[in-house]
């Protein structure tokens, strides 16, 4: 491998993990103040490649693009509202439960409004745009992929290190009635997760489709689980780990599928997965339960 | 006690977990500016009674007011806007948050500025100034209580009620707290105690009530019910002599 494929393949693996990363931030956000692996989640991405389908096919894409994120929060929040709100009191795996099954939901819906054949995602002009460095060739939304990821990132990072309602999120996620004596709207808190984790799967979707160039009903279920692997894999709760194993994962597929091993580029994610649950249950950054009490 | 002086009223009050009543129709209030304290083994009901009135737990019956304001129907979110807080047993500080952050989310619903009453409560315990940028996580027990007393005055309220301030802690903490409970009652907040440790309890409050299995058996100033035979062999284990 010379080093421009090597470089060629490097910006590929860190654009796909950067997609990847801004999905296990939701999967890692929801399970940080739920406690629950919301496995709709990749379903969810799915669904806003069809809404920005369907909504540049009838408007320029500027507002075409605000239109379908806005579409993909209602439909995240609205799950939430829906399916996990009405279980507050149910036991942990109910919720889990309701999560698989609105996960079938979706897939199924998808594929009964808009048939299994996968349709074309359009073009956002300027996002395919060749750019040539010397022997490497890459696209603007591969340079751009990683570099939105880290700015979402650090701005995700600041609104829950430093405002009022960051402050908020991270309490509920350690004691709810406790929050509640604060008199903070718990019900809301966890709406306001659900509204980031669906905007930065909107975002993850848009850059990942942009490139993937189809969406089928099922475009959102095995990169769904590989980000929740990612979001295990930095330590679930963890955002900076959620980051950095998306794209561990990103980088790795793309080196396993560029050394011509692409048939076990899926199995090398779930081994990773089995791997760390033997090796560290954690995480790289999980935290240790160690609550005084 | 006249009954129109009473920030908080509780009258045949009744909580039931599935099968099992656990308040059995009490009746008691709580005067503006004084130290009331309920005292009682463990299961008594004393707990329940406390979270029916910040609406952690639905009453099966009787009612609840604060300033003449019926409570039962109001969410915990409102009613701590009312000028209620509770210090949970336990503490329940945010361990994942700084004693800085903790103070501040006790004050998450004021929209006026706080500065002032940070100040009061790093004058009150001087210990938090010092850790205010550490983890509450890492504080010691004793420690972690100041702080949930502090985050709970950071709401301004009127009626601070306590949920065994002095468990798990070394005597001397207990002092402290104590201490600490009636400086807050004399700076004019009203205070409601539950306490298992009856002695410091009935030394500190105005006055106080008994509690056994769900009903309220004795009542009385502190004085009384530190030097009521019963309540002595009960609580204080003092036998007769």
């Amino acid at each position: 491998m010379s080093l421009a494929t090597f470089v060629q393949q490097l910006l590929t693996g860190v654009s796909l993990g950067g997609a990847y990363a801004l999905i296990a931030i939701g999967y890692t956000m929801v399970y940080g103040i739920l406690r629950l692996i919301n496995f709709a989640h990749g379903d969810l991405f799915m669904m806003s490649g069809y809404f920005m389908i369907f909504a540049i096919a009838s408007m320029p894409w500027f507002i075409a693009i605000p239109v379908a994120f806005a579409g993909t929060i209602l439909l995240g929040m609205g799950i939430e509202k829906a399916a996990y709100r009405p279980l507050r009191k149910a036991p942990r795996m109910s919720v889990m439960i309701s999560a698989i099954g609105v996960s079938y939901l979706l897939e199924n819906l998808a594929t009964y409004l808009f048939t299994a054949i996968p349709m074309a995602y359009p073009e956002i002009p300027g996002l395919k745009k060749i750019l040539t460095f010397g022997p490497v060739t890459t696209s603007l939304v591969t340079i751009l992929t990683p570099i939105l990821t880290v700015v979402l990132t650090i701005l995700l990072l600041q609104l829950i290190n430093h405002t009022k309602i960051g402050m908020a999120m991270r309490a509920v996620s350690k004691d709810t009635e406790a929050s509640r004596l604060m008199g903070i709207r718990v019900d809301s808190t966890i709406s306001f997760t659900f509204f980031i984790g669906s905007l930065l799967a909107a975002v993850g979707a848009l850059l990942y489709f942009t490139d993937r160039m189809t969406v089928y009903p099922y475009s959102g279920a095995l990169p769904g689980l590989k980000c929740f692997v990612a979001a295990v894999l930095g330590g679930i709760g963890s955002i900076p780990g959620a980051v950095i194993g998306g794209f561990i994962i990103g980088i790795s597929e793309t080196f396993i599928v560029a050394f011509g091993y692409s048939t076990f580029s899926d199995a090398f994610t779930f081994v990773l997965l089995i791997i760390i649950l033997l090796v560290r249950p954690t995480g790289l950054f999980g935290e240790a339960a160690s609550d005084k009490v | 006690m006249e009954k129109t002086e009473n920030l908080l009223e509780i009258n045949n009050l009744v909580v039931r977990y599935g099968g099992i009543e656990a308040v059995r129709g009490i009746s008691f209030g709580v005067p503006k500016g004084k130290i009331v304290t309920l005292i009682g083994s463990n299961g008594a009901g004393k707990s329940s009674t406390l979270r029916s009135v910040v609406g952690l737990v639905k009453p099966a019956a009787g009612s609840i007011t604060f300033k003449g304001e019926d409570l039962l129907k109001l969410p915990t979110e409102t009613i701590v806007t009312r000028g209620i807080t509770m210090v949970p047993e336990g503490r329940r500080v945010f361990v994942n948050l700084t004693v800085a952050e903790n103070l501040r989310m006790g004050a998450y619903m004021r929209k006026d500025s706080i500065d002032k009453d940070l100040e009061r409560v790093y004058t009150l315990f001087p210990r938090l100034k010092e850790r205010s940028w550490q983890p509450a996580g890492t504080l010691s027990g004793g420690e972690q209580q100041m702080l949930a007393i502090a985050r709970a005055l950071m709401s301004k309220p009127e009626l601070v009620m306590m949920d065994e301030p002095s468990l798990g802690l070394a005597p001397i903490i207990v002092q402290e707290v104590f201490e600490i409970i009636r400086e807050i009652n004399r700076e004019g907040t009203t205070i409601l105690l539950i306490e298992q440790n009856a002695n410091m309890a009935l030394q500190t409050a105005d006055c106080g009530y008994v509690m056994e299995t769900g009903r309220i058996t004795l009542s009385g100033t502190g004085r009384e019910l530190a030097e009521n035979e019963q309540v002595r062999e009960a609580y204080l284990g003092k036998a007769k002599e």
